[in-house]
């Protein structure tokens, strides 16, 4: 009788460790976004400051191309910039930017016109309307677009030199070559 | 190169930590006494290594190399040179090196103090810090590797979090990991024992300074984390009942009561399962604490970079760790006697009561915590269990045992005369009833939760000083006698008396603040004054100011009593230059009777800005009472009856019949 | 026998008070646990005035008004769907801006939302876990099934 006490804390702490794995469960970070395999959202963003053409959906049609989601706020997408810079140097494939978030219209310009700019085409999106077309919960976040409009790709967080070799490269080339 | 050589020593700590963990082990099971000693060394040599290695990433973030990608993303060349250091742990990668570093701290210390330790015992130990050691530095080179690397280097960082750019922030963190690690040494202990088979009050004896030392740093780092809420935060508020603030609290109850439990063990051979459950407790609790934190489970206002990987990683740890402890506590725990026997009404009685209230409160806090998690789960919506629930919960539970406290420490171990303490503490109520009388009647706005709270904090007080007096027979024997017997007090007596009396302190502190806060928001153009609670706060100007990384408007307040006080605040709201993240840094002016509060807005529009202005009464009351209550475990712990090795050197004279 | 009573005694005791806690633990759950809502939510829910609740979205574009002379601030927050406004006295967190996410607690009266406490995350660049499932409820979240909120 008196040893069922000694596995009460036993017991208590498997119930628990249930709780924090079904929790941890409720958030994993790359579930594959319920986009993939279908036509982008329509959506339209004005251009930012100094440029005249902004970016919807139609402008991703004809090519494959990348759809970047960043920030001139966003630790990460500093990161990745140089790597989006070398992709744009070399022609591997176009990419669309949406600058998401500014606090105003003058840092995302700014930010660009500081590290380089790698976008063929920049949405501006401060009030999270292209965000939104595309599911992003944070920045960065990366859509590679079939030449139909339909997603076929999407990374969370930042392409390092690796995913973009072994994961993003070949799938672009997988779809160039359809 | 550097940068390498610190990676490299972590790798190498990683190896030894599984010889610390295996080696001693066996060596003493099998009773092989170079198997056993290789304990220690191992233990030295871990912390060898992770000094090599943190100080490395230290001089990766002074040195602003920001080819490593940790120093990219929390520093930055602007930065004060304090903060490049403090950067290291500002962030969960070099948060967890500290954490090892800590461990292997205190790992060290086991080994260099621990010589009078049975060495069976001490191989254990230090094998039980190894394996948790080496759980933990697998979790850093797997997930969290501080220097990983970034090619080709960027010209600047990307700068710390500037809400972390504070000197009471730069701190907090290291105190708090030496108070959340410290129980894993207490935790090391109880399996090491368990596994003996074998504990007697010689453990507790053993256990008791790593305990105090355990206790003193996490009560330092919870105070210290509560001052920088208050003064960063710009509410006025000290506690808010946040998953993360209640992390590093349940381990600081359930040490409390450990604390306290194993005085018990110590002095009477009772509540041995007890103690150890308790000690198992802190330590999961610590561990629990770190993956709230770290996992993003549990929405919370400050919560590190959150990863599921980590997580699971923490979770796994966790449940390994303490599951196995909780299984080796079911197989061993019951063949544990305790020999002393006990009066309900009894020292060890009072500590069994205030045991139980402090494990009901850890339990609270934690179904508070984890509450909005398991709703969650269930899929029964979105809850957030906010301060009414545990200000509710706690101060009912917390009451009785306040009362008891000043009550315990006059009774007799095994069996105690309650009407006899009563008498010896009838000044004490008398006072404190008193006290509270004429809180209710005299003070505007008291409620009797206010009163009866001022009242508990003055019982508690006045107990404590009458045990004092009554150990050195104040009034009751001459002069000389008294200070002598006041010279001869123990250490660790001094250290009961100091932090029973801290908490009245603090607890004066938190009733006042709470009850009496006067708080007054309005819209000010400069050359307007607003009224708070007899004090008249002028706006004098508004400017903007350059700091070394950020720009900010400074507000000039002058502040007066319409006698002859008179000072000036100057509140600043900042704006940080890489992040372009705004900060708020309140201006604040200490007295002994309460704080002028003052905090910059936006501007309204008009030309005026909004303002914020508070007296908070006492609140320099709490501050000062967890310092004495911290200084209460230095001077406990530098006991020399408790210290490590004690029970070699017990030919001293013993004072009077103090215990604590 | 004698020891044997006192230990019962004992042992109900504890017991007694482990009812007590308990029960004591409950009331307070039952009194002051705050529901969270989004904005769609909040219209069509039943809600007593006086309930204490907490509304999570994005804080409209535009929407922000200061009381010219008064710490008063108005403001909408919204799920993109639906559009509550809210008012609020005092000084707005640091990281409170609009298009932003924010979780507003207060209680709901009249079709207006007043909020005691405004609350932004520390961090500025990712998007509380509740908003985000606010938006997902709406329809007009379209990304991964579920958000992770990040933190630091």
């Amino acid at each position: 009788m008196k040893k069922i006490f000694y596995f009460l804390p036993l017991v208590i702490l498997a119930i628990l460790a249930i709780y924090l794995i079904m929790g941890l469960g409720r958030n994993p970070q790359d579930l594959p976004s319920v986009l993939i395999n279908k036509p982008i959202p329509a959506f339209e963003l004005a251009p930012i400051k100094g440029q005249t053409k902004g970016l919807s959906n139609l402008d991703l049609l004809g090519q494959v191309t990348l759809v970047n989601i960043f920030g001139s706020w966003c630790e990460a997408c500093r990161l990745e910039h140089d790597l989006l810079m070398k992709i744009s140097k070399n022609n591997l494939v176009p990419i669309y930017g949406i600058d998401w978030q500014e606090p105003n219209n003058l840092v995302g310009p700014r930010w660009l016109k500081r590290l380089g700019n790698p976008y063929t085409l920049v949405g501006d999106d401060p009030k999270s309307r292209g965000a939104i077309a595309f599911g992003v919960t944070k920045a960065p976040e990366s859509f590679v677009i079939d030449k139909n409009g339909v997603i076929r790709f999407k990374h969370t967080g930042r392409i390092t030199e690796n995913t973009w070799n072994n994961t993003v490269w070949p799938i672009i080339m997988d779809l160039k070559k359809q | 190169m550097i940068v390498e050589t610190g990676h490299f020593a972590l790798v190498m700590a990683l190896c030894v930590a599984a010889v610390q963990s295996t080696l001693p082990m066996i060596g003493a099971h099998k009773k092989h006494s170079s198997w056993m000693a290789l304990a220690s060394n191992a233990a030295l040599l871990q912390l060898l290594l992770l000094i090599i290695s943190f100080a490395a990433l230290t001089y990766a973030f002074v040195t602003s190399d920001f080819s490593v990608t940790l120093v990219l993303n929390n520093s930055h060349t602007l930065k004060p040179l304090l903060y490049k250091v403090s950067g290291v742990w500002g962030n969960h990668e070099g948060s967890m090196l500290m954490w090892v570093l800590i461990l292997a701290i205190y790992g060290g210390a086991v080994a260099i103090w621990g010589n009078n330790l049975r060495p069976t015992l001490k191989a254990r130990v230090l094998g039980v810090q190894g394996i948790l050691g080496f759980g933990f530095l697998l979790f850093i080179l797997f997930t969290s590797n501080p220097f990983n690397r970034i090619f080709p280097a960027p010209i600047d960082g990307q700068d710390l979090n500037p809400l972390l750019q504070d000197p009471g922030l730069a701190f907090h963190p290291p105190l708090l990991y030496l108070g959340y690690v410290g129980f894993s040494t207490t935790f090391s202990f109880a399996i090491a024992a368990l596994l003996e088979g074998r504990i007697d009050p010689a453990w507790a004896r053993w256990v008791r300074p790593w305990t105090l030392a355990a206790w003193g740093f996490l009560t330092g780092g919870i105070a210290l984390g509560s001052w920088w809420a208050y003064y960063e935060l710009g509410w006025g508020g000290w506690w808010f009942w946040d998953p993360v603030e209640n992390a590093s609290f349940m381990p600081w109850l359930a040490g409390t009561a450990l604390l306290h439990s194993a005085i018990v063990l110590e002095k009477r051979d009772n509540l041995k399962s007890w103690t150890i459950f308790l000690a198992i407790i802190a330590f999961a609790l610590s561990m629990l604490g770190t993956f709230l934190v770290r996992s993003g489970v549990i929405t919370s206002v400050h919560a590190f970079a959150s990863d599921p990987t980590r997580g699971v990683f923490i979770l796994a740890l966790l449940v390994i760790t303490v599951g196995s402890a909780f299984a080796l506590f079911a197989w061993r725990g019951p063949a544990l006697k305790s020999t002393g026997i006990f009066q309900p009404i009894s020292r060890e009685g009072g500590l069994l009561i205030n045991n139980f209230l402090l494990s009901v409160a850890t339990a609270s806090v934690l179904l508070g915590t984890l509450y909005p998690l398991f709703i969650d789960v269930l899929d029964l919506g979105k809850v957030s269990v906010g301060a009414p629930y545990f200000n509710s919960v706690f101060v009912p539970l917390m009451s009785p045992m306040i009362l008891i406290m000043g009550l315990g420490p006059f009774l007799n171990w095994k069996r105690g005369d309650a009407i006899l303490a009563l008498k010896q503490l009838q000044i004490a109520a008398i006072i404190a009833l008193t006290g509270a009388v004429i809180t209710w009647f005299l003070i505007d706005r008291a409620t009797v939760l206010a009163a009866f709270g001022i009242g508990l904090s003055i019982w508690l007080f006045c107990a404590t000083l009458s045990e004092l007096a009554g150990r050195i027979q104040l009034f009751r024997a001459p002069i000389i006698e008294v200070l002598r017997k006041l010279r001869r007090q123990p250490r660790s007596s001094w250290g009961m008396t100091l932090a029973h009396g801290g908490l009245a302190l603090v607890i004066a502190g938190m009733t006042a603040s709470s009850a009496w806060r006067v708080e007054s928001i309005q819209s000010m153009m400069p050359g307007d004054t607003a009224l708070v609670s007899g004090f008249e706060f002028t706006l004098k100007s508004v400017q903007n100011i350059e700091g070394p990384n950020y720009t900010a408007s400074r507000a000039n307040f002058d502040v007066t009593n319409r006698a002859s006080f008179k000072i000036s605040l100057e509140p600043e709201k900042r704006i940080y230059v890489v992040s372009r993240q705004p900060t708020t840094e309140a201006g604040i002016y200490s007295t002994f009777l309460g704080d002028l509060y003052a905090v910059i807005g936006d501007p309204d529009g008009k030309g005026g800005y909004i303002t914020r202005l508070y007296f908070n009464p006492l609140v320099t009351w709490m501050w000062f009472g967890t310092f004495i209550m911290v200084l209460g475990a230095g001077i406990s712990l530098s006991d020399r009856r408790h210290r490590v090795g004690a029970p070699a050197r017990r030919k001293l004279p013993r004072g009077a019949t103090a215990e604590t | 026998m004698k020891r044997k009573n006192k230990r019962l005694s004992m042992i109900s005791a504890a017991f007694l008070a482990i009812c007590a806690a308990m029960a004591l633990i409950l009331a307070a759950f039952e009194d002051n646990i705050v529901f969270f809502y989004s904005p769609t939510e909040i219209i069509n829910n039943e809600l007593q005035a006086n309930q204490r609740l907490r509304l999570g979205g994005l804080v409209e574009e535009g929407s922000v008004q200061r009381a010219t002379g008064s710490p008063i601030i108005t403001f909408n927050v919204t799920d993109l769907i639906t559009t509550v406004p809210i008012t609020f006295k005092g000084i707005l967190p640091d990281l409170f801006r609009e298009g932003q996410g924010i979780v507003a607690e207060g209680n709901f009266r009249g079709g207006k939302f007043f909020a005691t406490e405004v609350l932004a995350k520390h961090d500025e660049n990712y998007m509380p876990k509740e908003i985000a499932e606010a938006l997902k409820k709406s329809g007009k979240w379209k990304g991964a099934e579920n958000a992770l909120p990040q933190t630091k």
